[in-house]
Order: C-alpha cells, then structure tokens, then sequence
C-alpha cells in the first residue's frame, strides 16, 4: 500500500508531463488530482492503522559498492505516517485547488503550460514522499534534492519573468549551502559507522558521542558536530535565520505552489530530519542549544519583518519562516513530539492561508498589495471565512489552562512550555514572536478584509468569489485548522503514555524485552548506580535504565528520548502564568492591530514616520540580502569575472590563441624555410641529427 | 639442412622468382602492352602469398645460422606489408594507365621490393638486414623517378636515391662498428655483447644503425627527404611509398632494438622517444603551412611515425603490440585516403590542391564522408579506429613509466588535428569553386569505402587484430 502512496504521483507526473499531448491538457489536470487523492486516502488509511512498530519494506536494491550498501527501501513508522497524511493532503487539496487557480492564469496566453504545472506539482510530491519514507540517508538525501529541483522548477515556473528566474537560482543556491552541510554530514556518518542504514547509525549514536572526530581544524565530539551538519542541512530546507533569504523570494511562484512546498510540506523536511535523527541529537547536547538558539531567532526575526511588509504572500511567508523557528525550538528542546505536532497542524492552517490568499488575488486580478485591498469582506465571503478560521488557528486562539482551541494554540502553547523548560532565551523570544504573529495576522485580515476599499475601484468592482474547486480545499482545510490540534494533542504532546504508545516506543520496548529477556533490562538496574558513579555512559542501555522504567535503545521507536530528557514531563509542570503567557501575548497582538488598523488607520503611517530608520530596518528585512550581496554575491561575482576575464580570457585563451596563432605559424614557417629543397640541406639536418644522438648517449653516459 | 632452410624462406623465393618470370616474360613479350594485366597480376600474387602465410605460417624457425628468422612477429609484419603493396597495385593501375605512366617494370619493381622488405622483417643477422634494405630501397629509387620525363620525378628519385646512400652509409658504418665490437653479426650474438656494460664503440654502433632505419621511417630529423619525394613522386608510388616500406622499416627498427640490443632497453629508449617527439611535432606543424595535399600527407606520415616510435620507446611487449597494431591502422588509413586522393582530378589531370576540394560534400556527399570519416580517423578523433591506435601506444608509453612523451604525443595530436579538419571543413564549408571531376575508378572506389568503413566498423574489436599483435610482439620480446 505505501508502495501506492509512493509511486503513484510519479506515475501521474511522468503521465502529465510527456503524455499530455496524447491525452490532453483537462485530463491531465483530473489524472493527477484523482491519483493524489487515491494516495491522499490511503495515507489516512496507513496512519489510523498504524501501530507504531517500525516496519521496513525494500522496494528494491540500490547501490551496492565496498561496503556502501543502499536499498531502495521504506521506512514505516510513526514520523513516516504523519508526513504522509501532511504531503498527500496537502498536495491533493492543492491539485484540486490549482484546477481552479490555473484556469485563469494568463501568464503565459496561449501556450500549453497546465499540463507542466501539474506533473512537476505530482513530482514534488513523489519527492517529498521519497523523503520522508527513506531507510537510509542516501536515500533521503535523494529525496531532499528532488524536492529541490521541484522547487526550482516550480518557483521558476512563469520562466518568462526574470524576478521568477531569479528567485528559483537564488533558492537553489542557498539551498545548496544547507546540503553542502547534510552531504558532509551523510559522508561523516559514514565514515564512522560504515552505513547510511539509518538503523545502523541510530544504534551507533551512542558510541558516536564517545568519538573524537578531526574536522577542519580542531577535534570535535562526533555526535556533535555530524547533528550540527545535518541541522545545516535543514537550516537550508527550512529556511532558518541565515539560509532564510530564499523563502520570501520563492513567493514568485504560483500561490499553489507557495501552499503546498513553501509552507506545508518542503519547508519542514528539515524539521523532520531533525526529528528523525533524535535518536543522533540525544547524544549532543551542544547542538539541541544550537537549534533552539536558531529556531528562536527565526521566530522572532521573521516575525519583525512581517509586521511591516505589504505583499499579502509575504506576510504569510515570513510567518512561515516564523513558525518553522517555534518547531525547531521543540525539536532542541528534546520534544519531537510537540515539533512534529507543529508542523502537523502548521501545515493545515499555513496552506489554508496561502489557498486564502490565492483566493483573494485570484480576485483581485493578480494584485497582491494589501495597501490596495480593503472591504473585500462581502465580496468574497467564503474566503474571508476561511482565513478568519486559519488565523484564528495561528495565532492561537483558544481556552488557556485547557486543551480546547484551534490547532495553533494547542501546538504552539506545547513549544512554548517546552521551551520554557528547556532553555529561557528561547521562551521569551517565542512569546514576543506570539505577540507579532498576532499583530501582522490580524493586520492582514484587518488589511485585506476591513475598511474602506482601497486601490483601483474598477478591480474592486470586479472582485468575485472563487469557482467551488478553490473553495472546497478551503473548506477541507479549515476543518483540520479548527480539530487537528484539540484531536491530536494527547498523543502528539499531551499524555505521557499516549506519547510513547503513538510513537511506538513502548512496542518497542517491549519487542526490545522479549528479544533480549532480562539480560539488559535487569542488570541495568544493579550496575546502574556503578556505571553512574563512574561517570561514563558506555553502556547506554544501563546508563537510561536506571532513571527510567521506559529505558528505550536509541533507534526504536519513531522518535528517540533519552533518559534524562524529561523536558515534555516538565513542561506538563510549568507553571500557570507560562501557560497563559502566549495567550495573552496573542491577545496584546490583536488588540493593537485592531486599534492601528480599524480604530485609527492613520496610526501606522504615523509610526513609520516616526520611527523610521527602524521601519526601514524591518521593510528591508534587517538588510539580510543586502548585507549576503556585499559579502557574498559581489566578491564572488568578482572573482568570476576575474577568473573570466583574466584567468580564462588572458591567461587560457591567450595562451592558446598565443601558441595556435603565432607560436605554431611560426615553427611552420620555419620549418617550410629548412625545407629548402637543397639536398645538402637535407644531408646537413641528417648529420646534425646523428651528431645530437651520439653527443646524447655519451654525455648519459651509459656506456664504459 | 638446407631443404630446411628453403622452406622457411619459401614465401620469399616464390615472390622473386615470380617477379624474375614476369620481368623475363614481358621483356620479350608483349613489354608495355602487358603492364596492366601484370600490374594487377602482380597484386594477386602478393595477396595471395599474404594469405598463404597468414594461413600456414606457425611457430618459430630460423634458417641459414639463424640469419633468418620466421616467427609471428615477421609474419604480421609480412601480411601487413603484402596486403597494402596489393591493394596499392590494384588501385593504381586505372590511374598510371591514363597517363601513360605503366610501364612493366612499376609491378615488376614493386614485388622485387617486396620481397626486400619480407627479407628485412625476418632478419636474424645484420648482413641479411642490409641485404633486405638495399633489395628494397634500390626498387624504391627507381620507381620514385618512374616518369622519367618529369623533372619532379627524377628529382625526387635523385634525391631520394642521394640521401638513401647517405643513410646506407650510415647504417654500413653502424654495422662494421656493431660487428667489430661484438665480434658476431648475428643478432643472437650481439645481445650476447650488449648486456649491462655496453661498450661505447657498440653503443655508438646502435645509433647509427638506429639513424639509418629512422631515415627509412622518416623520423625527424632524418625524414627531410620525405615531403619532397611524396610531392614528386607519381600519386600511385607516393601511397606506395606511404604504407608498404613504411611498416617493414618500422619491424625493422622492432627486430633490431629487441633482437639485438634488447639487453639494453635503457639505453636506446631515451633515442627513440627523443625520435618519436621530435617526429610527432615536427609532423604535426609543419603539416598546417600546405596546400598541396601530397605533402600534407608526407608530414601527416612523418606525424604517424612519430607515434608508432612511441610504442617502440616503451621498450615492452605492449609497446610492440601497440606499434604493430599502430601500423596496421595507419596503413588502412593511408590507403583509403590515398585512394581518394588518386581519385582528384579536373578535366582528366591529376589535382593535389587541398583548394580544388572546395564544397567537395555537396557534389559527392558519400565520398566526402568517407573521407571525413578517414580524416578524423587520421586525426585520432574517436570513436574512429585511429584513436584505438593512439590510445594503444599511449598507453604502452605510460606503462612505461614515459608519461611526459604521452602527455607530449596527446598535445601533438591536437596540433596535427587542426590540418586534417581543416580539408573536412574545405569539403564541408569552403568557398564555392571549380568542381573536380566526378568519375571514381571501382577499385579506387572500393579501397575509399572499405577503408572508411574499417574506421567505424573496427571500433568493435579491430578485427580481431589486437591478439594476433599481441601474439606477435610476444615472438619478438622476451
């Protein structure tokens, strides 16, 4: 059945994409969609039945070379099942939608284009799939960049526009920054363990945090630094602080697009990387600071520069970025559980928000300024009632002290507690980013949906609902917005043992005690306090058994927690005034978006007159681009033209134009004045010749 | 003892006893009016003979003291030299016979030569090697002046017959110098003297025996002769010249390295690839300045040279096989190309002006392709069988431990490339000019399109050549 789920976008694509000048254009539309939502409910289907026993099923072998051994396989779990439902949801809700918003693209007039749309949408998400179900590193990194060629091709995809251009190079350059990290990374592990099975190095993650790994200049504790790369990798994916400049760039591509790969589903590879390598980040702790540090940061920055941007899709995108920073927070955290929850319930009201607002410049005309909207209220119901529902969802409203809410609050509250046990930087800076997220949602509602009409009257006039294939993903969508989280909660967070039965850690563990009986479990007990004393984690198995009754190997399981991790516990724990805090911060946001936006519309240009070098710093997004272009792009297109102008035009080209265009003529000429054609000559050259021989074997001196 | 002896050389004495018939029949009979069914007679026979000791030939003799050896290496060579020297006759008959240049002695002087060059390859001893050289090289100056009455033909046999005596001179002198310090002139001797310490006399010995075959390469710097005498020379003599002579010279240069001096590889090895380098390059530049297209292949020649001595300077028996696999290619190369260069004519005179080729492939677009094919082949592009030939000797020359003359020889091949593509960018995009005459005699014909097709063909496996090279420089080295 996963073998369906997972190949039957492939299919669909290659079908649309070479085939659809024989079957035609609305048929390869309907094919795609219809095969997406096959595989949409048999995902559902894989995850309600799901156990939470890790399964493996080998499609077919790869490679084999030395010891490097990659089957083409598939790794079932619970971390699988969930990235499953996110991507076939999401795309099929996507394809269907696009049918719909392509309809009227006119970027391209006449041509033929839909048909290419939708196979590179079902080939993103054969890729994706291949993502998450891989068994091995190689095959996720596979995976990983087919992902990001669909994105490239996609953002790319109204070629003919050179902003579109630029942004899908800029998002495959930085994002080969990341890779350059998860391929260091990949080769690290197995330099070290030999194997890229991902069960080989999630039973050697142990052992890793007792090596010493030499890398550029100074020795570094393995687990360390190989977690540290990886996380490179998906600082890249998932746009965090630094390797984030591509993500707002990336809204050049359709709203579709923006939907499904640059808010639902690729942007959180790298969190579930990050998720599916706990079993390796247990073992370095420097490196789950690292991410929270990071993550934390990217929730608030991003969250700044949403405040003042303009672009409707921008706003949604820096939110994105935002909230892929609170999922790394909980994944440093050690709460993969609350991260995964995140992105679960993200994915519902973050591609809600983008079909929204495809909606909305749907009708408008393509115009996705919101300082040219306004009142839209009536105009477009439907759509103003699903982003009411999907920023409701995100800026978490909800019961405080209970867990009855929209699916933000119960997932963003769980990082929130999280990270107030686990590290204080990063609460407060995810209670501020709270507080801003409210503000620039309630801004573009506010913006968008409120006041008076701004902008060309005549669009205005002409504004009109969206055709029922782009309403209904909204209405779908909407509901997993509203349930997703309140459903969901115990087993992604909530309840201690739901946790782990979801996870399939405790059938793991059990499996575990019957294999081995007693032999590890018991004595871990009596050596317990030995091998404490001792200060040495050896023997891994003995070192968790002792504080824990749930002593878990690392690699069983969807996810891995190591004994002293008792942060999800903690923060069950927290206190009131930490539970409540993001509440409140939600509702400081709204209050000054309602009083600047519909209370006193003149406020906002006010404050940006007043404060305007720190408008400016925020509208140009801290000056990021700015700043990469001067370090980054200039001296590097400098040392191009350099090696262009100088190292291959003088020295490469003049040195073979000097040789093919003089040096050669010249012996020829030569050569055809010693061909004289006087015998003697010839004689002489001959002579010469064997004097040269005799004078060269007597100076060798070979001879006695 | 004797009847022993006769057998192995057996294959030699039929083709001298023909050639002696044939030059006695046609004397008082009907003299030129026969020439051209001796011609292609004559062509027979080798051919024949060719396949007689291709088919029959096995094992190693040596007959008359060991001055004469047969074995697998001689026989390649033998095959290879019989084979073109036939294909040579047969496509030259249609074009000496419209000139009026067949005269009885052309078939008669080339098997007589042939048979110096089968004589050469076998010898065991350095009076037999001179014997060969001179049996041939004497046929050779007369058939370059062939037309006498053109003062470019006898000016290219004079000069062709001057300077070979300069180099026989120098052979002889390495031949007295060999003998009189070695004491022996058989070849099983010398190696016997040539051993670790080599005296100076026989070393001295060595290079002009080396000096004098290289002249009969035409390895630079003794290969001044060459452009002159293919220039001159009838077309027909002129692709003789270019392949028959040129692959008994180079077994030559093999048999006396390694059957004689094989004991002292580090000694001439540093000579040879010295040869090789300065042929490679000297062939490949000196090559771009011409416009007639004669010379060009002379140059073309030289170049070749230069590359079958870099599988000698490897001094192994991977060298050996990659030398005779080397000229097994060149000289189906040669021969195609030589074809279509006999094929050149306006209003019924010869045309060796690489100009007069101008938008060759819009009149005969299947020739012109051939010859591309022959051409890219002769520039060692792949996947032409011409590249397998380079690939061989570069490889053998790397084995060596010579990755400089490797290195040397691919940047060589990239000059020389410029002047072969350069006729296939006359063909294919030149200036609109004069077109030459249409007609292709079939032979001529069939040589061009066998030639080109073995350069693509071949790619699969030679045609079994490379274990039967290997076979033979196996018999030669050990």
């Amino acid at each position: 059945m996963v073998e369906i789920i997972l190949f039957a976008p492939l299919i669909g694509a290659i079908v649309a994409g070479f085939g659809w000048r024989i079957i035609g254009e609305p048929a390869a539309q309907w094919l795609t969609t219809g095969i997406l939502f096959l595989a949409c409910l048999l995902s559902w289907v894989v995850f309600l039945g799901h156990d939470g026993v890790t399964e493996h099923i080998t499609v077919l072998r790869w490679i084999e070379s030395g010891s490097l051994s990659a089957d083409w396989a598939i790794r079932l779990d619970r971390l699988t099942a969930i990235m499953l439902i996110v991507v076939t949801t999401v795309s099929a809700l996507v394809h269907l939608y696009s049918v719909g918003y392509m309809a009227h693209d006119d970027h391209f007039g006449e041509a033929n284009y839909k048909a290419r749309f939708f196979a590179y949408l079902s080939f993103f998400t054969f890729a994706m799939l291949m993502l998450v179900t891989a068994d091995n590193l190689v095959q996720m990194f596979f995976g990983w960049e087919g992902v990001g060629v669909a994105s490239y091709l996609l953002i790319g995809f109204y070629y003919r526009k050179p902003s579109a251009n630029a942004a899908a190079i800029k998002a495959f350059v930085v994002n080969r920054v990341g890779d350059f990290g998860f391929a260091l990374g990949i080769f690290g592990l197995f330099y070290l363990v030999d194997s890229v099975r991902l069960d080989d190095i999630f039973a050697a993650a142990p052992a890793l945090a007792e090596t010493q790994l030499h890398f550029l200049w100074a020795d570094w504790n393995a687990a360390n630094l190989l977690a540290f790369l990886l996380f490179v990798g998906a600082m890249g994916k998932s746009a965090q602080l630094f390797l984030h400049t591509w993500l707002p760039d990336a809204m050049e591509g359709p709203t579709p697009v923006s939907a499904l790969i640059h808010a639902a589903t690729m942007v959180t590879a790298g969190v579930f990387l990050v998720c599916r390598m706990s079993p390796l980040l247990e073992f370095a702790p420097q490196t789950k600071t690292f991410i929270i540090y990071i993550g934390a940061s990217t929730a608030f920055f991003a969250a700044t520069v949403g405040l003042v941007q303009n672009d409707i899709k921008r706003v949604i995108a820096y939110s994105t970025c935002s909230q892929l920073g609170y999922m790394f927070v909980a994944a440093g955290s050690g709460v993969y559980g609350a991260a995964m929850f995140h992105l679960f319930t993200h994915a519902f009201f973050k591609a809600m928000l983008f079909l929204g607002a495809g909606s909305v410049i749907h009708a408008m005309h393509h115009e996705q300024d919101m300082r040219n909207y306004g009142g839209l209220r009536t105009k477009i119901p439907y759509t103003f009632w699903a982003m009411m529902i999907g920023t409701l969802a995100i800026t978490g409203v909800g019961i405080p002290l209970t867990t009855i809410g929209f699916a933000g609050f119960l997932s963003k509250d769980a990082i929130i507690e999280s990270a107030y046990v686990a590290n204080g930087y990063g609460f407060w800076l995810l209670v501020a980013a709270a507080a801003m997220t409210s503000f620039y949602s309630w801004r573009l509602i506010f913006m968008t949906f409120y006041g008076k009409p701004r902008g060309d009257h005549h669009t205005h006039d002409h504004a009109h609902e969206s055709p029922a294939v782009m309403l209904v993903p909204l209405g779908v969508l909407s509901l997993g917005a509203i349930f997703a989280g309140m459903l969901w909660y115990q087993p992604f967070f909530g309840d201690h043992h739901k946790v782990q039965t979801f996870f399939g850690i405790e059938a793991a563990e059990e499996e575990h005690a019957a294999s081995e009986g007693f032999s590890l479990v018991a004595p871990a007990h009596a050596e317990g306090t030995a091998t404490n004393a001792e200060g040495t984690a050896t023997e891994p198995a003995a070192a968790e058994g002792e504080g824990h009754a749930e002593a878990q190997m690392p690699g069983q399981g969807a996810i891995f927690m190591a004994a002293d991790n008792t942060v999800m516990d903690d923060a069950h724990h927290a206190p009131d005034w930490v539970k409540v805090s993001p509440f409140v911060a939600m509702v400081l946001g709204f209050l000054l978006a309602y009083q600047m936006y519909i209370r006193r519309p003149d406020w906002p240009a006010r404050l940006a007159a007043n404060q305007r070098p720190l408008y400016l710093f925020l509208l140009n997004k801290w000056y990021f681009d700015e700043i990469y272009d001067f370090i980054f792009v200039r001296p590097a297109k400098a040392l191009g033209r350099l090696l262009w102008k100088r190292g291959d035009g003088n020295v490469i080209d003049g040195t073979i134009n000097g040789v093919a265009m003089r040096l050669v003529p010249a012996i020829t000429r030569l050569a055809g004045r010693v061909q004289s054609g006087y015998v003697f000559h010839y004689a002489f050259s001959m002579v010469v010749g064997i004097g040269l021989l005799l004078t060269w074997v007597v100076l060798m001196g070979g001879a006695n | 003892m004797i009847s022993a002896d006769i057998q192995t050389v057996l294959p030699e004495i039929v083709l001298a006893l023909f050639a002696m018939a044939a030059l006695l029949g046609v004397v008082y009979g009907g003299k030129d009016r026969l020439a051209g069914r001796l011609t292609s007679l004559t062509g027979l026979v080798l051919a024949l003979i060719a396949l007689w000791i291709a088919y029959t030939g096995e094992g190693t003799r040596t007959a008359f003291g060991g001055s004469f050896n047969d074995d697998g290496f001689a026989r390649f060579a033998k095959v290879t030299v019989l084979l073109s020297a036939a294909a040579v006759l047969l496509m030259s008959r249609d074009y000496m016979q419209r000139r009026g240049l067949l005269r009885f002695e052309y078939p008669v002087l080339v098997a007589l030569s042939v048979v110096g060059m089968m004589v050469m390859v076998s010898a065991g001893d350095l009076m037999v090697l001179y014997m060969g050289l001179e049996l041939q090289s004497l046929a050779l100056y007369v058939i370059a002046a062939l037309r006498r009455d053109s003062a470019k033909s006898t000016e290219a046999g004079l000069k062709y017959f001057v300077l070979g005596a300069l180099s026989s001179g120098l052979l002889l002198y390495g031949a007295s110098l060999t003998y009189g310090f070695a004491g022996t002139t058989l070849f099983s001797g010398i190696i016997e003297a040539a051993s670790d310490d080599i005296s100076l006399g026989l070393l001295f010995g060595l290079v002009f025996l080396i000096s004098g075959v290289a002249f009969k390469v035409s390895a630079a710097p003794f290969h001044m002769w060459t452009p002159d005498v293919y220039e001159g020379s009838p077309t027909p003599v002129t692709a003789f010249f270019a392949t028959a002579p040129k692959v008994a010279a180079m077994a030559l240069f093999a048999r006396i390295i390694h059957d004689a001096f094989g004991g002292i590889v580090g000694e001439w090895q540093q000579i040879i690839a010295f040869l090789s380098v300065l042929s490679m390059f000297l062939g490949a530049v000196a090559a771009i300045g011409q416009t007639n297209i004669k010379r060009l292949m002379a140059y073309s020649s030289i170049a070749h040279m230069g590359f079958a001595l870099m599988g000698l300077a490897a001094g192994s028996v991977l060298g050996v096989q990659a030398m005779l696999i080397y000229m097994a290619i060149y000289v189906t190369m040669n021969i195609g190309t030589f074809a279509f260069i006999l094929s050149m004519e306006k209003d019924g005179r010869p045309v060796v002006e690489i100009s007069a080729l101008n938008m060759y492939s819009k009149r005969e677009p299947l020739r012109a392709l051939a010859m591309l094919v022959l051409l890219f082949s002769l520039a060692g592009v792949p996947p032409m069988v011409g590249f397998f030939g380079k690939f061989y000797v570069l490889r053998a020359a790397y084995d060596a431990g010579l990755a400089w003359l490797a290195v040397a020889g691919v940047i060589a091949s990239v000059i020389g490339a410029y002047y072969y593509l350069r006729i296939v960018f006359v063909m294919y995009f030149g200036k609109e000019s004069e077109a030459l005459d249409g007609a292709m005699p079939v032979f001529q014909w069939l040589m061009l399109m066998g030639s080109a097709a073995a350069m693509v063909v071949g790619v699969v496996n030679l045609f079994g050549i490379e274990p039967l090279a290997a076979a033979a420089a196996a018999t030669l080295v050990n």
